[in-house]
Formats: structure tokens, sequence, C-alpha cells
């Protein structure tokens, strides 16, 4: 996974609330496999018409172009886990969301392959909204202070957890982190399948 | 002083193999389901060099793919979708777990057939590749959606990295009036606390009028915990918990059942624990329920009218009805009775189980749809115990099409769409843009609710037309 520790960047207003993952990918195209690409299917049936023409939405205004940091509204990543939603995101070429409140299955996809959500509150996710539609410039994102800085002087610090910042920091491979461990978790195993012996049943039916 | 310790903190205690300093918890996985949307996972665990670490604790079915009118995979003719099923059944295969596949009668919708074969039990930490997972906390397990790197974590390890939860109580007091279930139930607290008001929570469902659910009822009610945006929906285990389980295939019997239920008698919510939310609705005012928007939270009671965004004082909500009802080709104002309904989807995860299959056949028997109306059962048990029935028969003389199981119309990746701007009544979970095909538009209601739209054409109150029976 690619680290994640200081960004500047065009960042696009999104306004509306309750983005579900449909939104950003729709189910049609979840069968496609990661390697083939997922930029050009992000928020497709907001971008394109059923023909392919293009549509009126934000990411099609070519003052946005080259954006890699969304602000996004309240509950931005309801709904289903498709984590094809953040490849989605990553391949167009965001590394940063913004906004008041996720959904938790899309925040912990997020911090699993280097895009960086950042929680506001929802005054200052409006502000930073409106400072950047009169004045589109950077907005600058530092993990490791944890904090914003754009256009016209705005300023905000955020919070994350621990482990999940560690996690974008370094860029870390948690599949490797827990498989250190494995002599802890076998450990655990021998406990639990004690206590808990009937886990087995049925396993000789099939 | 004994703690006091909530279902949701027991079964997390007894799940955690360690906590570290920074708060990250490395939890125990006691059952992790997969379907045929795992691809990616396998395909991560495989690249890795890694193996299944617990192939005992992995159980597997074809559902979103599945086709519903044929059990031959030669009839998905688009070769991108048969790969997903063809891909779960090689890796049960190669990495030696049970899957249930398109050929097995036991197959079916993941979070139906969990707790059908008695894989899903009280007091565990179950996961999927799913968000509807949270329906497993029917039975007094913690259950939630993951990702799919999350997944092959899962795969690797049996285990996942979690920051704990907070906890929110919802308790609906006295009991639910006549024509109104479970699903009603869920969509008027969706309603009440929004789409986003038990992010970052679990929620355990309590209260004399959840008490009195069947366990069908309260696998509908925690499926669509998600749409509130909860971690995870639970009930605690009890007689009706109990006595579901007793018998069923990948149930403890003999010793082993009442070592068993000895653990799960000692999980419900101590006396006195304490929550971080509480949230309280009166069971007897719940009426059958409507959405008209694209947020589950947009429920409303199907004696009311469409809501006026000119009345709404939140810029940001204002804009949010405005896009809907544009969407949806609604009006403010207009009774939702009036609303003419093009399709009927009886189907999904959160609606169709037997239980579901017969009230929507106890509002149809004798009658005939006037619009073009589907139902897919949830298993292939499920269908059987239907014919059994003879519920089948009861959908076909109304005019209603009776499909194979999976996920259909629902998500709609197996093909099963509606058309656009078609307006369709579903017992499904997701009243998203496109959700169900582009441009579609999807009304959310129960079974019953769903029968009297497909017998009438527009929604209809379903107390009425049961006092005509």
């Amino acid at each position: 996974m690619e680290p994640f520790k200081k960004l500047s960047a065009v960042a696009v207003p999104l306004e509306l609330p309750n983005i579900d993952t449909d939104q950003i990918i729709p189910a049609r195209f979840l069968w496609r496999p990661r390697a083939a690409g997922y930029g050009e299917l992000l928020f497709n049936d907001l971008r394109h018409a059923p023909d392919g023409a293009v549509q009126n939405f934000v990411l099609n205004e070519p003052r946005y172009a080259g954006a890699k940091i969304l602000i996004a509204e309240q509950n931005f990543g309801c709904g289903s886990s498709r984590e094809q939603a953040v490849w989605a995101l990553y391949d167009y070429g965001f590394r940063a969301v913004i906004a008041p409140s996720f959904g938790d299955i899309f925040y912990n996809n997020c911090c699993k392959q280097g895009v960086l959500p950042v929680m506001l509150a929802p005054a200052q996710v409006a502000a930073l909204r409106e400072a950047v539609a009169i004045a589109p410039g950077e907005v600058t994102i530092d993990l490791e202070r944890q904090l914003v800085t754009g256009p016209g002087g705005f300023n905000a610090g955020f919070e994350i957890a621990a482990f999940q910042r560690r996690q974008l920091l370094d860029g870390m491979d948690d599949v490797a982190l827990t498989m250190a461990l494995i002599e802890t978790i076998t450990a655990f195993e021998t406990g639990y399948d004690r206590a808990l012996p009937w886990l087995a049943a049925g396993q000789t039916l099939h | 002083m004994t703690e006091r310790l909530s279902l949701f903190e027991k079964i997390w205690r007894r799940h955690t193999i360690l906590e570290r300093e920074d708060g990250a918890v490395l939890l125990h996985v006691g059952r992790h389901l997969v379907h045929d949307g795992t691809a990616a996972a396998f395909r991560s665990l495989a690249d890795r060099g890694l193996t299944l670490r617990r192939p005992e604790r992995t159980f597997g079915t074809a559902d979103h793919y599945a086709p519903t009118t044929s059990r031959d995979i030669a009839s998905i003719t688009d070769p991108g979708r048969r790969a997903m099923i063809e891909s779960l059944a090689a890796s049960a295969q190669t990495l030696g777990f049970t899957a249930f596949g398109l050929e097995d009668r036991r197959q079916g919708i993941i979070h139906v057939i969990g707790p059908e074969q008695g894989i899903t039990q009280p007091g565990l930490v179950i996961v999927c590749g799913d968000s509807h997972t949270a329906t497993h906390g029917a039975l007094g397990a913690l259950a939630f959606g993951i990702g799919s790197s999350e997944v092959a974590h899962v795969l690797a390890t049996q285990a996942l990295w979690q920051t704990k939860p907070r906890s929110m109580r919802v308790s609906v007091t006295g009991a639910l009036a006549a024509g109104v279930t479970a699903k009603d139930m869920i969509l008027a607290i969706i309603a009440k606390i929004g789409a986003g008001g038990g992010t970052g929570h679990v929620i355990e469902y309590a209260g004399p009028a959840i008490a009195a659910l069947s366990i069908e009822a309260r696998l509908t009610l925690c499926n669509m915990s998600i749409e509130a945006g909860a971690r995870a929906g639970m009930v605690a285990p009890d007689e009706t918990t109990f006595s579901y389980l007793k018998g069923r295939p990948f149930a403890p019997s003999g010793e082993a059942w009442t070592q068993a239920l000895n653990y799960w008698r000692s999980l419900p919510s101590d006396e006195g624990a304490a929550f971080d939310a509480e949230v309280t609705l009166e069971g007897a005012k719940i009426a059958p329920m409507v959405t008209w928007g694209l947020s589950p939270e947009t429920a409303l009671a199907v004696t009311g009218r469409i809501p006026d965004p000119a009345a709404e004082p939140d810029d940001e909500r204002r804009a949010g009805m405005i896009h809907a009802l544009a969407y949806m080709g609604l009006s403010p104002g207009t009774d939702i009775t009036a609303i003419k309904v093009d399709r009927v989807f009886i189907g999904s995860c959160t609606n169709s189980r037997i239980e579901d299959l017969r009230a929507a056949a106890s509002v149809v028997r004798g009658r005939k749809i006037v619009i073009p109306a589907m139902v897919v059962p949830g298993s292939g048990l499920v269908k059987a115990q239907a014919e059994a029935e003879g519920l089948d028969q009861i959908f076909l003389e109304a005019g209603m099409e009776w499909r194979h199981a999976g996920c259909s119309m629902c998500v709609g990746m197996n093909g099963d769409i509606a058309a656009p701007q078609e307006r369709c009544a579903s017992t499904s979970n997701r009243n998203f843009a496109g959700r169900q095909g582009r441009l579609a538009r999807t009304h959310l209601v129960s079974p019953a609710m769903a029968a009297a739209a497909a017998l009438t054409g527009h929604f209809t109150d379903v107390r009425q037309m049961m006092k005509g029976k």
C-alpha cells in the first residue's frame, strides 16, 4: 500500500448527503478484476448518460481536473461493503476524502487502500467547500500533524484512530503484521476451541 | 462489585486475542462466511502465498450472481459473471471449506442459509464481505460486514483488527399491531434515528415487542441495521433462539448441545449494563411503512404523504430531498396510497424466508395481480418448504413468477433488474439510486405490503385488505 503522509492537491466539492457505495460504483461493474482498473467507472451513472454522453456533474468540470481530494457530505460511503468503491476513487486519482461522517465499512476500506478519510465538523466541511468553490485552489492534508489547510486561510485539525493513522503513514500491510503474531493467535485459539468445543459439530455432515 | 456487561461486551471480550496500546483490538472470528463476490480476496490470499487458516470455520454459497431462472451455470451468458460463481467453487475445492453451489439444495443467500443450517450461533463473532452480515445478530451473535482486504486478512489469520464500536440500545415497547411486521419496525427505527444514526455503534434491540418476534422476524430486523449506519445489530438469545437452532445440521447436539446452551444462557446483557446511546419506540404506534426517497431513512407510514422540501430548514437535506423527488418522479403532498407501482419484487436477505413467503401468499391467495411480480425464495430449502405448503401454486395462480434462490433484484448483479423509471415495490433493503437497475425507482416495503401493491397496482394499506378477507 502506498503511504500517505502529506498531500497538496485540487479538491472537488460534492454536496449531496448519504452518497452510498452503489453511487460510487454501480453493482453491475463489480465482477471486473482489480487489474482492469476502476477509475473510468467512478460515479459512472452520475458522470455518464446511459448512451455514454458526458453529464452535468461536478467531476466533469474542467476546473476540477486532476483533483485528488473529494469534499463530501454526511454519511459518505454508506451502504454496501464493496471495496471497489475505494478502488474506483483511487484509480481515478483520489487520495483523500473529507466529510462530516462516513459509512463505517467504507472508512475502514479507505485505510486499507491508502485513501485517507478525514472527518471534520459539518460547519468546517461546508466552509471548506465554499472556499474551494469561490477560489479553486489547493487543499493540503498533513496526516502527521492531523491538519487540513485550504484557500482563504482555512485551517482545521482532525481525529483519526492511532492504528489507522500508523497504517496510512507507513503504508502498512496488516496481513504481514498479523502473521507475525501467529503464535499468539494459535495460543488464543487453543483456549477458544476448548471453551467452545461444540463449534466442531456438524463438520462431518458434508 | 461485579461488572454489568452487555451482550455485545461479552462477545467482544470472548473473542479478543490482544489489545494494543493504541486501542486496536485483534478479534478472533468464530464463523467466516463467503460468497461469489469474494473472488478478489481469494486472489489476494494466493498472491501472498498464504492459505486458509481455518477451513472448518469458513462457509460459502453462490448468491449475488446466482441465476434465478435456472440452476445451470451455463445459463449465465456473461463470462465475467459466470467466473465469479466458478471462482467460489474452485476456492472451496482448493482451500477445503464447505460451499453450497447452484447444484446444492442448501444453496441460497448467505444470510438466509447461515441461520437455516445452524452455522450462525449465539455468542460468536461472525464476519462476511457483505454489509448485511448484521442479519446473523438475530441469534445473539456479533456479526458485521467487512471489505475485501479484511476478508483476505480473515482468510489468512481467522482474525481481524478492529477499534471497539460504541453501543446503542433500541427498545421497542408494547406489541406490534396486526398487519405490521419486523420490516415496518426496522424502517420506523431508521426513519427515527437516520441513515447515519447508528454509525460507529453496535445496536442491541430489546423490549417486549422484540422479545415477541420469531427468529425470522428478528433476522429481518437485524438485517437492516447497516441502513441506520450501525456496525451490527443483535438480539439477546432466548428460548425462541434455542428452539430455532435445535436439530439444525451444523448446530450442536447431545452433550455438545448442553455445553453450548450453558454459554448461550450466559450471554444476555446484565441488568444495569450501560449503553452509550438509548432509543425507544412505541410498538403499537408503528404502521406499515413505505419509503419514498433514495435512502431507507425516508420511510413513512402508508397513511402519509410525500414531504415538501420547502419545509426542510437544512440546506444539505433540502438539496437531498429535491434530488430524490426528481429521481423518483414524485411530487410533494402526494398520498403514498396514490402512488402507482409498475413492478413487485419479493425476496432478498431481508425478506425471503418462509414466514415472509407465507405472509405474501396469505394476501394474494385466490386473487390476481395487476402488475408484474416475482417471488425469489432465499434458499433452495425455503423454496422446497414453500412448495410443500403449496405457496408456489398460490403465487403462480395469482400471476406471479416463482424463481430459484439468490440475491436477484435486490442488487441486480445476476441481471434481474427493473427498467429505467420503472417503479418497484420491493421487500429488499436499499432504495439507492440505480440499486435495482439504472434509473429504476425502488420503494421498500414488507412482503404483505408488496403483495397488496401487486393486487391493486398502487401502494395499499394491507390492514384494510386484511379486513376484507
